[in-house]
């Protein structure tokens, strides 16, 4: 093995990731003259953004002319709980818009106003009809529109390679290792500037609605690099996920159809939203409706499975099938349930994350030199909770923004190198999962943490359980310390790919742990059994994260203003309090 | 049990469990079947139409009516004459091609399943299939055959000029409507019609062209069950007529 | 059927072990529970069995299309095919595609559908667009939700390629340098079909692109997941533009050419070859 060649390669920009933001931040860096390269850890356009139903929230104001930026970043912030990046959500409503109508250029279709100009549709915590769409796809929609400009860019695409390591020369960082996947063939890329576009880590949860590759890669190697992260107890669980057959389960039940008027109810049949929330029912935030199906559970009113019930067999049977195809088709082809005629069972499952890596917002640049953060791997834009339709426009904004301050940086560099020691350590580090003396299978490492983020650090957290969990996260930091691989080819080997994804997993779940410990208040998508109000004091901080290994902090800092949005978040306040 | 992962060369080399068989061989038996019938019957060149008690049923086999319209008379089987329209629509149909590629051809037997090796596969780039794109031109003669079929049911209508009905007049009328459905529902129609634009909706016209475009596709969906439904009402309307005009039996109708 | 009709209990599944030099049909048994899907029973017997089986997977949602395979011979998404759904007293067959070369075990080369589409070129926006008809003014496009509905059909293509691994001129004839595909097809009918594209890929489709080996036998169709209307939909009508283009004696006489004011694309760089 110590014979193998390391496969090498050079770029200005090195974007990691290959979802939506990834995609974006290559075309940009590309287009600004940076040689580009792509790495994608499954094949081009199979990244996570395909599973985006619902839209992209840009405020075209083609169907409610009376929209604007502002409103959309008023919405977002009024969402976040006050806790984003203003700087982020202002740019975000702001650019949203040449962004949708960007991709339009590039060929993607949506769905048309009779005025022909693109349909925008309502969604959770929008004032207006905002999120242009086409069906139920509009993330498929998106990424192989990106995807195929990406192609017919000079944009070199590394498909199915993992990353195992930054690479650093003194504060910098120059690139990275990793390993191909087809082959196991290990490779090192020197860049002059790298940008991590790699997703949220839905897999540290038995049940969510992430695909495999969602495994925080992107947070665990700039936590490594020494980059601060920023709120990472605020984990999005959508309150509707399927909860059977158990292959399943948490794969996502979309918010239309509550939104086509789905009724939730539980096992005793009562419509139990009037409750939570009896104003806005079924249609309420997805912090209170994941909330309250999880209370029912909770308290013995849950269905056979585990879930409550949610019901369209009184809507015409004809309209539910055109209006909410795939979800037809899911149920009956997975679940053995026509939705037309009986109840789907229904359940929280881990959906997004807010917080991310700390990043300017208006290049994507985080604190280490020559490292860049964008979509969901960055944080701040959502604060502590996250509209629908926000993520895509997220993915467009801060993608170009993150090429583009990449390429600049490059732009500004002279050449770099890395360090051979460096390499060498990333180099032994993979070969110890193949090779080692270690004796813990990753699988089961892998299925012990989702236990203990599912029992602790789930929907509700308290105290007690965060800390025990916190414990028992320190013992599987000695477990795997000592990961191995089951098998030790080389070649499309999936033990060694989860080896290091569970060392990323097992990181972002000590970041979530303390994060929700540290954070004393219940606010947006954290909730705190033990403490169930807000806290002035944590409305206004955020809670940053940095160090390395056992030596984790977490800072409370204060949220930082604009003094030119104060009005518009002060008005928006005031309208909170008047109603 | 050891497989190579390269392509089974071996005709009808398949993990498939089903019998896949059955449909490949439903098609070969019908088709050929229609077409030696057809065949025989156009040789005979005798009991193509009812005529006992002034009715006049034509049977679609033998239309247009060349002797009876424009006194064309042969001792020769003339319905070879009028046959190629239909059966040059039919064979050209973008139905019936996937239909015998699949049965006949073996060009796959049937999905996944290894079709006979070929030393070179040209589709239909070459001759004489490169010819199956003159479908247009076949669809453009069908419709003239369609028309003297909707007058050959409405001229069986009349019995010595006087209006009468019958079970003659019935099959006619369904057969003439089936073919209707099958012709116009033609995928060179569905693409002359307005799929060939590629906007529907720039001008007035290309808006009246796309929502006959939008009916013409409802009927192209069911192509395949109306090329089948409408294959059998020939074939059946020309036995009845075969049958009844040969004195078999006679046509059951009423005149007023 | 409800969901009392799911079944688990014990399965056998044959799951082809192998890479590109050969290999075979392995036994597999496993206790299943109900309602697992095919790609369920493969990840269990790699967590249990077989810890270096490769199979390639990403959402299990059916909607990222990596899970293609060959399951009791016909092109599935493991994701999407339930187990109880499959004969219970015969062993249940899982081999990769076959049109594409194995990487190993389940996992194929699909590399050249990629080289594929770098050949074709991408939605370029014609020159000149009409303002307050076909542009406004703050540059977002104007079209009609009809033209939208027949693009979209086409663009809910996941990339699963199984209507490329069931084509049999890729999968029999292997004639993947002459053949762009069903998927291709269906993604330049897409870019054809789009009222404001200034390309004219027709020459493309017709020569490079091998239309005309097509036979619409529609096996493409058949297997497509999303039931995307393939041949109907996207190949047919590109042969019915094609014959416009070369084929049809009256159009000739009259001077008609379809896809007038579009231009020519660059010439491609390369021929895709497998």
């Amino acid at each position: 093995m110590s014979e193998q060649r390391i496969e090498h390669h050079d770029y200005d920009v090195l974007v990691l990731g290959s979802g939506g933001s990834g995609l974006r931040a290559a075309i940009a860096a590309s287009e600004a003259g940076a040689r580009t390269g792509l790495v994608c850890k499954s094949l081009l356009g199979k990244a996570h953004t395909v599973m985006a139903e619902g839209g992209l929230a840009a405020s075209l104001g083609n169907v409610d002319p009376k929209d604007n930026w502002s409103t959309h970043f008023q919405d977002t912030m009024f969402g976040g709980k006050y806790l984003n990046n203003w700087r982020m959500a202002e740019l975000h409503a702001k650019e949203a818009p040449d962004r949708a109508r960007e991709l339009e250029h590039w060929g993607a279709v949506f769905d048309r106003t009779p005025q022909r100009t693109m349909s925008q549709r309502a969604f959770g915590g929008h004032t207006y009809r905002r999120l242009v769409h086409i069906g139920d796809r509009t993330g498929l929609e998106m990424i192989r529109t990106l995807h195929d400009r990406t192609v017919h860019s000079d944009v070199d695409v590394f498909m199915e390679t993992t990353v195992t390591r930054l690479i650093k020369d003194g504060e910098r960082v120059v690139g990275c290792f990793g390993y191909r996947r087809q082959t196991g063939e290990l490779c090192s890329f020197s860049a002059k500037a790298l940008v991590l576009a790699t997703g949220g880590s839905g897999r540290i949860y038995k049940i969510t609605s992430n695909s495999q590759d969602c495994t925080g890669d992107g947070y665990a190697l700039a936590y490594e690099a020494g980059a601060q992260l920023v709120d990472m107890e605020f984990v999005q669980f959508h309150p509707t996920g399927m909860v059977y057959p158990p292959g399943v389960a948490g794969l996502l039940v979309t918010e239309a159809v509550r939104g086509e008027g789905g009724i939730l109810r539980n096992a005793l049949g009562e419509r139990f939203m009037e409750r939570y929330d009896p104003k806005r029912m079924e249609l309420s935030t997805r912090d209170v409706v994941a909330r309250s199906i999880y209370t029912e559970v909770k308290e013995g009113r849950g269905t056979p499975h585990g879930g409550a019930y949610l019901d369209v067999s009184h809507l015409d049977a004809d309209y539910v099938k055109r209006k909410l195809p795939s979800m037809y088709d899911q149920f009956l082809e997975l679940a053995g349930v026509d939705i037309t005629k009986e109840p789907m069972q229904v359940g929280p499952t881990c959906h997004y994350f807010m917080g991310g890596v700390k990043v300017d917002a208006d290049n994507g640049a985080s604190r280490v030199p020559g490292l860049f953060a964008t979509g969901e791997c960055s944080g701040g834009m959502n604060g502590a909770n996250r509209l629908g339709g926000n993520s895509l426009g997220d993915l467009l904004v801060f993608g170009r923004r993150a090429g583009l301050g990449a390429a600049e940086a490059a732009n500004a560099s002279g050449p770099v190198s890395l360090p051979a020691e460096q390499v060498a350590e990333a180099r032994a580090e993979i070969e110890g999962f193949l090779h080692g003396s270690g004796n813990e299978n990753p699988f089961h490492v892998h299925r012990d943490l989702q236990k203990i983020m599912g029992d602790g650090v789930g929907i509700f957290r308290d105290k007690e359980g965060l800390s025990e969990a916190i414990g028992k996260l320190e013992e599987l930091d000695a477990r795997a310390a000592n990961l191995r691989a089951p098998s030790d080819r080389l070649d499309y080997n999936p033990g060694l790919q989860l080896c290091r994804e569970v060392k990323n997993m097992l990181t972002v779940s000590h970041m979530i742990a303390r994060g929700a410990l540290l954070r004393e208040e219940s606010r947006g998508a954290h909730s705190r059994l033990d403490h169930t109000g807000y806290s002035d004091y944590w409305g206004e901080h955020n809670i940053i994260i940095e160090g390395g290994g056992q030596d984790m902090s977490l800072t409370p800092t204060p949220v930082v203003k604009r003094d030119e949005l104060q009005e518009l978040v002060e008005a928006r306040k005031e309208a909170e309090k008047a109603s | 049990m050891t497989t190579v992962a390269t392509p089974p060369r071996r005709f009808g080399a398949t993990m498939r469990r089903d019998r896949w068989w059955v449909q490949p061989v439903l098609v070969v038996t019908s088709l050929t079947l229609f077409g030696v019938y057809t065949i025989i019957h156009a040789i005979v060149s005798k009991y193509y139409a009812i005529t006992a008690g002034g009715a006049h049923l034509q049977s679609p086999m033998f239309s247009p009516d060349l002797p009876g319209i424009i006194q064309f008379h042969t001792s020769l089987p003339w319905a070879f004459l009028v046959l190629w329209a239909p059966l040059g629509l039919r064979s050209t149909c973008y139905y019936y091609r996937k239909s015998y590629y699949r049965s006949f051809f073996l060009a796959p037997p049937s999905c996944a399943v290894a079709g006979v090796a070929r030393r070179k596969y040209t589709g239909e780039t070459k001759f004489p299939l490169v010819l199956n794109n003159m479908h247009r031109v076949f669809f453009y003669f069908a419709v003239i055959v369609i028309g003297f079929l909707w007058y050959d049911a409405i001229r069986g209508l009349f019995y010595h000029g006087s209006f009468g009905i019958g079970v003659g007049n019935a099959i006619m009328f369904i057969n003439v409507f089936c073919l209707s459905a099958f012709t116009f529902g033609c995928n060179s129609w569905r693409h002359l019609i307005g799929g060939k634009l590629n906007c529907f909706s720039c001008t007035p016209t290309a808006q009246t062209r796309h929502s006959a475009w939008k009916k013409v596709s409802i009927l192209n969906g069911h192509h395949m069950q109306w090329a089948w439904i409408s294959m059998f009402t020939v074939w059946g309307t020309d036995v009845y007529i075969w049958l009844v005009s040969s004195g078999a039996f006679s046509d059951p109708h009423h005149v007023f | 059927m409800s969901e009392t009709a799911m079944a688990g209990g014990p399965r056998r599944l044959q799951i082809w072990r192998g890479d590109l030099t050969g290999g075979e049909l392995v036994d597999y048994e496993l206790e299943t529970e109900p309602g697992m899907v095919v790609l369920d029973a493969v990840l269990e017997i790699q967590r249990s069995q077989a810890p270096d089986l490769a199979v390639r997977w990403n959402c299990k949602a059916a909607k990222c299309g990596s899970c293609s395979a060959e399951v009791n011979g016909r092109p599935r998404l493991m994701c999407k095919t339930r187990l109880d759904h499959l004969p219970a007293d015969q062993p249940i067959t899982v081999e990769p595609m076959r049109a594409f070369p194995p990487i190993r075990d389940l996992v194929t080369d699909v590399s050249w559908n990629y080289r594929v589409n770098k050949q074709i070129t991408p939605f370029t926006a014609r020159e000149n667009l009409k303002p307050g008809v076909e542009i406004n003014e703050k540059g977002e496009f104007l079209i009609d939700q009809a033209d939208t509905d027949r693009m979209s059909e086409f663009r809910k293509c996941i990339e699963c390629f199984m209507c490329q691994d069931v084509c049999h001129i890729l999968r029999d004839h292997r004639m993947h340098n002459r053949y762009y595909g069903p998927r291709f097809m269906m993604r330049m009918a897409s870019l054809d079909m789009h009222p404001l594209d200034g390309v004219d890929r027709l020459d493309q489709i017709a020569d490079e692109g091998g239309i005309g080996l097509c036979n619409i036998t529609k096996c493409c169709t058949e297997v497509c997941p999303e039931g995307i209307h393939i041949t109907d939909n996207a190949i047919i009508p590109m042969k019915e533009r094609i014959v416009d283009q070369r084929h049809d004696p009256l159009l000739k006489l009259l001077g008609r050419t379809p896809n007038k004011g579009r231009r020519k694309p660059p010439p491609r760089t390369e021929t895709p070859e497998l």
